[in-house]
């Protein structure tokens, strides 16, 4: 008897094995460190994060599949890595001055995030399904935790729970479509899953094949928080400590989003037909919904949350394009939401108190004023959100919506042009209290560590870079797509 | 030189980067304010070394495009960072910067001791960045940039006494008034986009490969695609150039400082949407119904506004609303298909109005001081009170501001369209083309009379405006009276230089009529815009078909026009002052609904404002709220009341939340089951 020894090739998941090791590491380490030592962690895992977004730049342009193909690091992978990559670091800058602030300065936040790391980036380069529960699956309980990880906040705690039960909701409707997806076809492999239903057109006109489809865009629209499947994200993100909001709203949201795009254009491009039309309704109530309720937020985390809605409402406009501008608008969008959202979010790390009892826009008169250049920077990244030329947010738009165009929905686009005409107003009621209102008491100095001020930094060279010279990233993600 | 075009956009922007970083440590007002001027004096020598240059080629070769760097590259479709010279942007560049280092120059003595100075140089040279960067842009992507930064500058320096509410309100007006300008815009960018790609398999923005295109296009007769996307593009031009339905925000825009509703709000910003129909006459010329829109909508605005014009007491509402007014005039030239006669009144225009901005500002100025000092007197403590620009407390300000005055009556002269001045030059060539362009048949009459009468209420309003300010006897408290004066030299010498130029920069565009008597004087304006406008002069073809007497007699009756508004205002405000008072007590209604601009911001907040935030309300309060928590409201309440935290969240909105998802799923699964 014959054991067939499965294909193993580390290379294709080397990005996440260093990540794990790191994260294991720290763990042990983290043993060993007074609470006020934590910070080393946290440079720990810079260091770890460096390393693997390093391998995954020299990995650029060599695909490589792994353990008998459910695993493949192409170009889109790895791409969507270095989102994730860019937005773990960028949240580990962040979070330290966060945990001292709010006295949670527990040291396994480091590894979680390391860990939801992981977990993303195994969806992305995840192909086949059971890979990519896998990952969502580690990305999901790391984020539980560190969305309840201020402990002693009753918010914190509230927004934990409650994103556990429903996310454990919405991954009962995903596993179902994959059972049933298996169930039509008899197998779990992308690839092999659009073969069978290329062969036989039984497998395509079986309800089995189109509910699973269905139920998959369910669990994947909750991941991304596409509306009517979005309630979770204001409480959740209200609640989370800011800087795991902000590590939220950026790679977990563009793991989503390479997972389904995976799934459905590699795996179900018989049913094109069918999911396009979905994403179309989906991208119009996620737009309209997120945009017309931010309008009337107080909380800035909370209009932030709406806002999110609404900027995975944009993405599905260039997912349901489908065309390669549209697809690669995508990539360029979560890119450089990752920059201009945890830029923003950091100002507000920078602007709370302990407790964060100063959350709201009207907490923001005056800031202008007393900080005029932290004030000019958030400014930045809020045009950036609106989609003001030149920041990058406006040629993301402009990318996603033109794919629309090109790809014959003009009356989608015409739909997230309105959206974004509609948007600039909350955006807007921020500047407005920056710049035109008093402050209303003496608020005091911020202080910022050095760390902050280098997120800051690489936002804002982030944002306007891209937003004045978009043509090198674009022509990357335009490299990433296989399809 | 045409190498370096990027020069001209490029020292506004250094000027602007020194001022907003370092501006605050630098202080001394001189420094910040000289070198905001000195940036914009610079664009415009590189600017006019062009014009010269350009002068020297013949006519075909008028056109050069200068690409930096490409911008954006997607398959087959490319955007450059490029700079388009032709006549048309020169002639724009000309104005935007010869103005706009007048302004400059004016604001250093207008500003003095304002709090923010660096924050006001900072602004305005980025303005002029921006605008340059909308002028000079070789495609629509570039100039929708321009077009959005100039929006954006406009709402910073509105805004600029945000300490003022409503300074603060008026800034977000416009904001969002030219969003939905903005959003016709975009919208005619796309579905030109895809319609050129899709038809021609072109996919372009770049203004000459889309001229090149359109010759392949036939003139639509009926509504199509062209006309669709010319009229999205209009759409973006009345936001931005204040024309009826998206006016409102200009004359609150008067919030700003003085200067900046001279440069921007008269001068340059608000004719960005007459340069861009004109950038784009290569379509709206395939559109005639469009055109016919644009023409009505023109010459609706300008007798509209002008109306309104004649019932305020605010100096610069008055002129806020003869700028919507005479922008009417540009866009009625444009919708005849008049292209070169629109930008000729473009560029009188920034001349004249400019100047009575800067007039009126210096006016205020001087009551503003006035005013103030006389309120250190015991007896008249409540001076600093008086509104310092309502018309009412002026009243022979000639005596104590000479300088002012004269350079305002000259101003004033030119937009009433008296013969020789500029404005005159400019108006009749916009009436006489209304009047006898072929496109729109028996409505050209309707075109011209509209205009007329425009006219005719321009020439009274504008006058009522001078001698209420600078004749008859003073009303202003005799205290305050003794501390006016002639304002400062560099606000006085910015005004000669216009006044100079209202009345000679009409020459440059005399008509073939008078060129022809005063011995073959060709129109050098026309002959120079020939190039950008070869496919329109097709259409506004000369009227030849009618005679010389025609045209001579309707030249005659406009200034006929003009002369009897100008001596109904000097019967009504000179001879007989107190016959307005008797008027507007005999028609108190019709006096209320002119004064109060005939209730269109009522109107709107009615029809659009207050359901906009209703609705808004309804989702975050009737969607999510009533609908998401209503179904257990009450328990959620009393939960709330009694229970902690956790019993709340775990018998409360999850449990909804999941509910919302069911029922999504279920509303899916059911639509595709049993479609």
């Amino acid at each position: 008897m014959d054991l067939l020894m499965p294909v193993v090739n580390f290379g294709a998941i080397m990005p996440e094995l260093i990540l794990s090791v790191v994260a294991m590491v720290l763990l042990l380490v983290n043993v060993f460190l007074k609470t006020e030592q934590k910070a080393y962690l946290g440079y720990l895992s810079l260091l770890g994060i460096g390393y693997s977004l390093y391998v995954v730049m020299t990995a650029w342009g060599t695909p490589q599949t792994g353990f008998s193909g459910s695993v493949l690091q192409d170009n889109f992978a790895l791409f969507f890595k270095g989102i994730f990559l860019v937005g773990a670091a960028l949240t580990v800058l962040i979070a330290d001055q966060y945990v001292r602030r709010e006295e949670c300065n527990y040291g396994e936040l480091y590894p979680l995030i390391l860990f939801a790391t992981v977990g993303m980036m195994l969806m992305a380069s995840g192909t086949d399904l059971m890979t990519i529960f896998l990952g969502l699956e580690v990305l999901s309980v790391s984020l539980y935790v560190l969305a309840g990880f201020n402990r002693k906040n009753l918010k914190s705690n509230e927004a934990g729970l409650k994103y556990f039960l429903l996310g454990a909701f919405s991954t009962g409707f995903l596993l179902y479509g994959m059972a049933l997806t298996f169930g039509a076809t008899g197998t779990t492999r992308i690839a092999e899953i659009a073969k069978v239903a290329a062969a036989s057109s039984a497998v395509v006109q079986n309800p089995l094949f189109l509910v699973g489809m269905l139920l998959m865009a369910v669990g994947f629209s909750f991941k991304i928080a596409a509306a009517p499947f979005h309630m979770w994200t204001p409480d959740v993100y209200e609640g989370a400590p800011t800087p795991i909001t902000a590590f939220m709203s950026a790679g977990p949201k563009a793991a989503g989003f390479a997972a389904f795009i995976r799934v459905l254009m590699v795996a179900l491009p018989t049913l094109k037909a069918d999911w396009t039309d979905l994403l179309w309704i989906l991208a119009v109530l996620t737009m309209t919904i997120g945009n017309l309720i931010a309008l009337n937020q107080d909380n800035i985390k909370r209009m932030l949350a709406y806002s999110s809605i609404a900027h995975a409402g944009y993405a599905l406009v260039g997912f349901t394009a489908g065309n390669s501008i549209g697809t690669a608008g995508i990539l360029f969008y979560m890119l450089t939401y990752t920059f201009m959202n945890i830029g923003a979010f950091a100002i507000i790390i920078l602007v709370g108190k302990k407790g964060e009892p100063n959350n709201n826009v009207s907490d923001y008169a005056g800031f202008g004023f007393k900080h005029p250049v932290l004030a000019l920077v958030m400014t930045i990244f809020l045009f950036s959100l609106a989609g003001i030329p030149p920041m990058a947010g406006f040629m993301g738009k402009f990318y996603l919506f033109s794919g629309a165009v090109k790809a014959g929905y003009v009356w989608l686009a015409i739909i997230g042009v309105l959206n974004s005409a509609a948007s600039v107003y909350y955006y807007l009621r921020v500047m407005v209290f920056m710049y035109m209102k008093d402050p209303t008491e003496q608020f005091d100095w911020v202080k910022m560590t050095v760390p902050v001020f280098i997120t800051l930094i690489i936002c804002v060279v982030g944002v306007l870079g891209a937003g004045i010279w978009p043509a090198y990233l674009l022509g990357l993600a335009q490299n990433a797509m296989p399809f | 030189m045409f190498e370096y075009v990027w020069l001209i956009p490029l020292f506004p922007l250094i000027g602007f980067a020194i001022n907003g970083l370092l501006g605050k440590k630098i202080k001394n007002e001189k420094i910040i304010g000289g070198l905001g001027t000195v940036m914009v004096v610079c664009s415009f020598i590189v600017s006019a070394l062009i014009l010269l240059q350009l002068l020297g080629l013949p006519g075909e070769e008028r056109h050069f495009e200068k690409t930096l760097f490409t911008w954006i590259q997607s398959g087959n479709f490319k955007a450059d960072i490029g700079f388009l010279i032709d006549p048309l942007s020169v002639i724009m560049l000309m104005v935007v910067t010869g103005v706009g280092s007048l302004i400059h120059l004016y604001s250093i003595g207008y500003m003095h001791g304002e709090e923010g100075f660096y924050r006001y140089f900072a602004y305005l040279n980025l303005f002029t960045f921006s605008m340059l960067l909308l002028v000079l842009g070789n495609n629509l992507l570039l100039m929708f940039v321009g077009w959005e930064g100039v929006g954006l500058c406009s709402y910073l320096l509105i805004g600029y006494y945000f300490h003022k509410k409503s300074a603060g309100d008026a800034g977000k007006k416009a904001f969002v008034v030219n969003r939905i300008g903005d959003f016709g815009f975009l919208l005619g960018i796309f579905t030109l986009f895809w319609y050129f790609g899709t038809k021609f398999n072109v996919w372009t923005i770049n203004f000459h490969e889309l001229a090149l295109q359109s010759h392949l296009l036939s003139t639509e007769a009926t509504f199509g695609v062209i006309t669709l996307v010319t009229l999205f593009f209009f759409i973006g031009a009345t936001g931005k150039s204040a024309q009826i339905p998206l006016y409102t925000w200009l004359p609150d825009a008067m919030e700003g400082p003085t200067p900046v509703s001279a440069l921007i709000h008269a001068a340059t910003m608000v004719t960005a949407g007459v340069y861009m129909i004109a950038r784009m006459n290569f379509l709206y010329i395939k559109a005639p119904q469009t055109l016919m829109v644009v023409a009505i909508v023109g010459a609706a605005t300008a007798i509209f506004a002008a109306t309104i014009g004649t019932a305020q007491n605010d100096i610069k509402r008055v002129l806020a609303y003869s700028t919507v007014s005479q922008l009417g005039y540009m866009f009625l030239a444009m919708g005849v298909g008049a292209f070169t006669a629109g930008i000729f009144h473009l560029m009188t225009h920034a001349f004249f109005k400019a100047c009575l901005f800067l007039g009126s500002g210096s006016v205020i100025h001087g009551m503003h001081y006035a005013l103030h000092h006389a309120d250190h007197h015991e007896h008249c403590a409540h001076a600093a009170d008086v509104d310092p620009q309502d018309m009412r407390n002026m009243g022979g300000l000639r005596k104590q501001m000479p300088w002012t005055f004269l350079t305002f009556l000259l101003a004033t002269i030119a937009i009433a369209g008296i013969p020789g001045f500029a404005g005159f030059f400019s108006k009749d060539e916009i009436l006489w083309q209304a009047f006898a362009n072929p496109l729109h048949g028996d409505l050209n009459y309707v075109l011209w009379g509209l205009g007329a009468v425009a006219a005719g209420l321009t020439a009274f309003y504008m006058f009522r405006l001078v001698f209420m300010t600078f004749f008859g006897e003073s009303r202003l408290i005799p205290e305050a009276k003794k501390h006016l004066h002639e304002s400062h030299i560099v606000i006085v010498l910015p005004l000669v230089v216009l006044a100079i130029l209202s009345v000679v920069g009409g020459w440059i565009g005399l008509p073939k009529l008078i060129g022809e008597r005063l011995g073959n004087i060709p129109n050098y304006f026309e002959h120079f815009l020939e190039p950008v406008f070869a496919n329109g002069h097709v259409a506004a073809a000369e009227g030849a078909h009618l005679s010389a007497t025609l045209e001579w007699g309707l030249m005659g009756t406009s200034v006929l026009i003009a002369v009897v508004g100008i001596s109904i205002a000097y019967a009504l405000y000179i001879i007989a002052p107190t016959v307005p008072a008797r008027f507007v007590a005999r028609f108190p209604r019709l006096y209320q609904l002119v004064y109060n601009k005939w209730y269109v911001d009522e109107i709107y907040d009615f029809l659009f404002v207050n359901p906009c935030k209703a609705f808004g309300n309804f989702l975050w309060k009737g969607f999510d709220v009533v609908v998401v928590d209503g179904l257990v409201n009450g328990t959620a309440f009393v939960v709330k009341n009694t229970g902690g935290g956790m019993r709340y969240l775990q018998t409360g909105l999850v449990h909804n939340y999941a509910m919302t998802m069911v029922l999504g799923v279920v509303v899916i699964v059911g639509v595709y089951i049993f479609r």
